[in-house]
């Protein structure tokens, strides 16, 4: 298959991450949205990495620490969520104007 | 299989072992305050901090070690240690014995998470120290996370202060998005030169696509404008500080700042300097909104915290000015500009840190944050008075401090480049800015207190305090101790 498939799946999933970073209030459909762009980049990655043949394992490993640390973003900020929800009862971003200028 | 097999055989006989002690010991301090504290009693949690101060001084004295041993490249071209790696890990910790300063009676007193926080700390720290070194995409994404992940613990520590959990909350989506963003440029920089360190991406950038290279340029600066916080990507950042402790608040507009920096100048001084075209104009319209954007907000601030906030904002947009100024092929006026972004780099960490212990110090008892109420505060306690003017001083760009040669520098780097237009705005930028630091200074020294008691200031914040303002007069005085550190740093 041709390489650029995989780059426009990935360039899609990834607008479809920003628009949902834009558009969604709660703040753990904000915190998917954004797995969405980590993931066009594992795609991107993977994708370069298969073009490049022997020559492009370095994709696959850096996709690889693209998980792991997508992961450890992901713990952190789901405790903050709970955190917040303890606190506030509503983890509604718009809502988080405590703070202005 | 085999072939990735002997390249990691390969790579890890040949690791240099000297050339990474900083980070190893700064590691190994970090368990070592992550298990101390299991062990410590209540009221002994505070040796949290001493211990990290002597790891850290630990770490710089290995750092030390290292200078005058040459350049040294290891892990397989990921990791250089060169001068300039060696200034800003010195920097780095430099800036976090002052942190630790600033952070050791406030986490004591509140009783936080003192063990906890210590250790969030020092990982930040090593995340920097990673990134002074990093040479390659993937270390220099590790490096940024390690430097913003702990970050976002150390932002909600706070954990029944619902200010506390909004300022985590928006520092986190904001720094997890960043990274996305810069992720997808870095995953495009990959896809057109099929290269992963930077030496590999800049030889092979000449046969890449050229619109594959500006919009993975494009995605980089975007994701590390926040990181900078460079307006238009900078709302997180006034909120996180005010909300956080202000302890934190201080590491993140030093540390955590100055990383993405040394990220992003080592990105494009080492990948992308063929390509500068492409990226030149991006710079030069962030610098201008930086700059202007920040200081005219940071005008009608009442708050310290979000003073310094708004600051530190416009601070970033003098050094983006010094990376809108790079040519390709001008190597004299490019050496100048790298050369200015470093000593504002180093001279803006000491004096922010600074100006953020005296914010502290003034707040601790029964003290606030507001500017109204350090009316007086010469009459009150002098010292605290001359430290906080010192540094703000320093911070608009006026003699006799060290901020006066960062700006300068950068001027005058802006002149030999012939870019008038950002000088121009720089100049009158600094203008605006001291307006509104000098009207604290004001405030502290001509206008009556309407309370009479001193501010009692602890000793350990005292001596960091007059350390950072005695460094920052004598870097005034003779400049040569920086400009000289600035052309070793010399990629």
């Amino acid at each position: 298959m041709p390489i650029s498939y995989f780059l426009v799946l990935s360039a899609l999933l990834f607008s479809v991450g920003v628009y949902g970073v834009l558009a969604r209030q709660n703040a753990v459909l904000v915190l998917l949205s954004i797995e969405l762009m980590l993931n066009a980049v594992n795609i991107n990655l993977v994708a370069f990495s298969a073009f490049f043949g022997s020559e492009g394992v370095g994709g696959q490993v850096f996709a690889l620490f693209v998980i792991a640390v997508a992961a450890a973003e992901v713990g952190v900020g789901l405790a903050i969520v709970i955190l917040l929800f303890r606190n506030r009862q509503t983890v509604d971003v718009d809502e988080m104007s405590y703070m202005k200028w | 299989m085999m072939e990735l097999a002997q390249q990691v055989g390969a790579t890890a006989a040949a690791v240099d072992w000297h050339a990474i002690a900083p980070e190893l010991v700064l590691a190994a301090t970090a368990c070592i305050v992550l298990v101390a504290d299991l062990f410590l009693p209540d009221d002994a949690k505070w040796l949290a901090m001493p211990l990290s101060a002597a790891g850290i001084i630990g770490t710089l004295a290995a750092i030390v070690s290292l200078i005058g041993a040459g350049n040294r490249l290891t892990l397989a071209g990921a990791f250089e240690v060169d001068g300039f790696a060696l200034l800003f890990k010195g920097v780095f910790c430099v800036l976090g014995l002052l942190i630790l300063a600033i952070s050791f009676h406030y986490f004591r007193v509140g009783r936080y998470y003192q063990g906890e926080y210590y250790f969030l700390m020092l990982c930040s720290l090593l995340g920097g120290v990673v990134m002074s070194s990093a040479r390659d995409l993937v270390t220099i994404f590790i490096a940024i996370e390690l430097i913003s992940i702990p970050g976002f613990i150390m932002a909600g520590l706070r954990k029944g202060d619902a200010k506390s959990n909004e300022a985590a909350l928006k520092f986190f989506l904001f720094g997890v998005l960043s990274s996305a963003v810069m992720l997808y440029g870095m995953s495009l920089a990959y896809g057109a030169t099929g290269e992963l360190l930077l030496e590999g991406i800049r030889a092979k950038l000449t046969a890449a696509d050229e619109p594959l290279i500006v919009l993975s340029v494009f995605f980089i600066v975007v994701g590390f404008a926040f990181k900078i916080s460079a307006v238009p990507f900078h709302f997180w950042a006034p909120d996180t500080y005010e909300g956080s402790p202000s302890p934190v608040a201080a590491f993140l507009s030093t540390i955590s700042k100055i990383g993405g920096f040394v990220g992003l100048i080592v990105l494009m001084f080492r990948a992308f300097p063929d390509v500068a075209d492409t990226w030149r104009p991006i710079f030069a319209l962030l610098a201008i909104l930086t700059m202007t954007v920040g200081n005219m907000i940071a005008l009608r601030q009442t708050h310290i915290i979000r003073l310094l906030a708004y600051s530190g904002i416009a601070q970033s947009g003098y050094v983006l000015v010094a990376l809108a100024l790079i040519e390709p092929g001008a190597t004299a006026s490019n050496e100048q500009a790298f050369q200015s972004a470093v000593i504002y780099l180093a001279i803006y960490g000491i004096m922010d840190a600074g100006a953020f212990a005296a914010a502290v110090a003034f707040a601790r008892r029964g003290g606030s944050y507001f500017i109204e109420d350090y009316s007086g505060l010469w009459q009150r306690s002098p010292v605290l008075a001359t430290l906080l003017a010192g540094f703000l001083i320093s911070l608009a760009g006026t003699p006799p401090m060290a901020g006066f040669w960062a700006k300068v520098f950068v001027f005058l780097a802006a002149i030999e480049a012939q870019s008038y237009l950002l000088a121009i705005v720089m100049g009158l930028n600094a203008v605006v800015a001291a307006w509104y630091y000098l009207a604290v200074v004001k405030k502290m020294f001509f206008e009556k207190a309407e309370l009479a008691e001193p501010v009692e200031v602890p000793a350990v914040l005292r001596v960091a305090m007059g350390l950072a303002a005695a460094a920052l007069v004598a870097v005034f005085v003779y400049p040569r101790l920086v400009t000289e550190l600035a052309e070793r740093s010399l990629f």
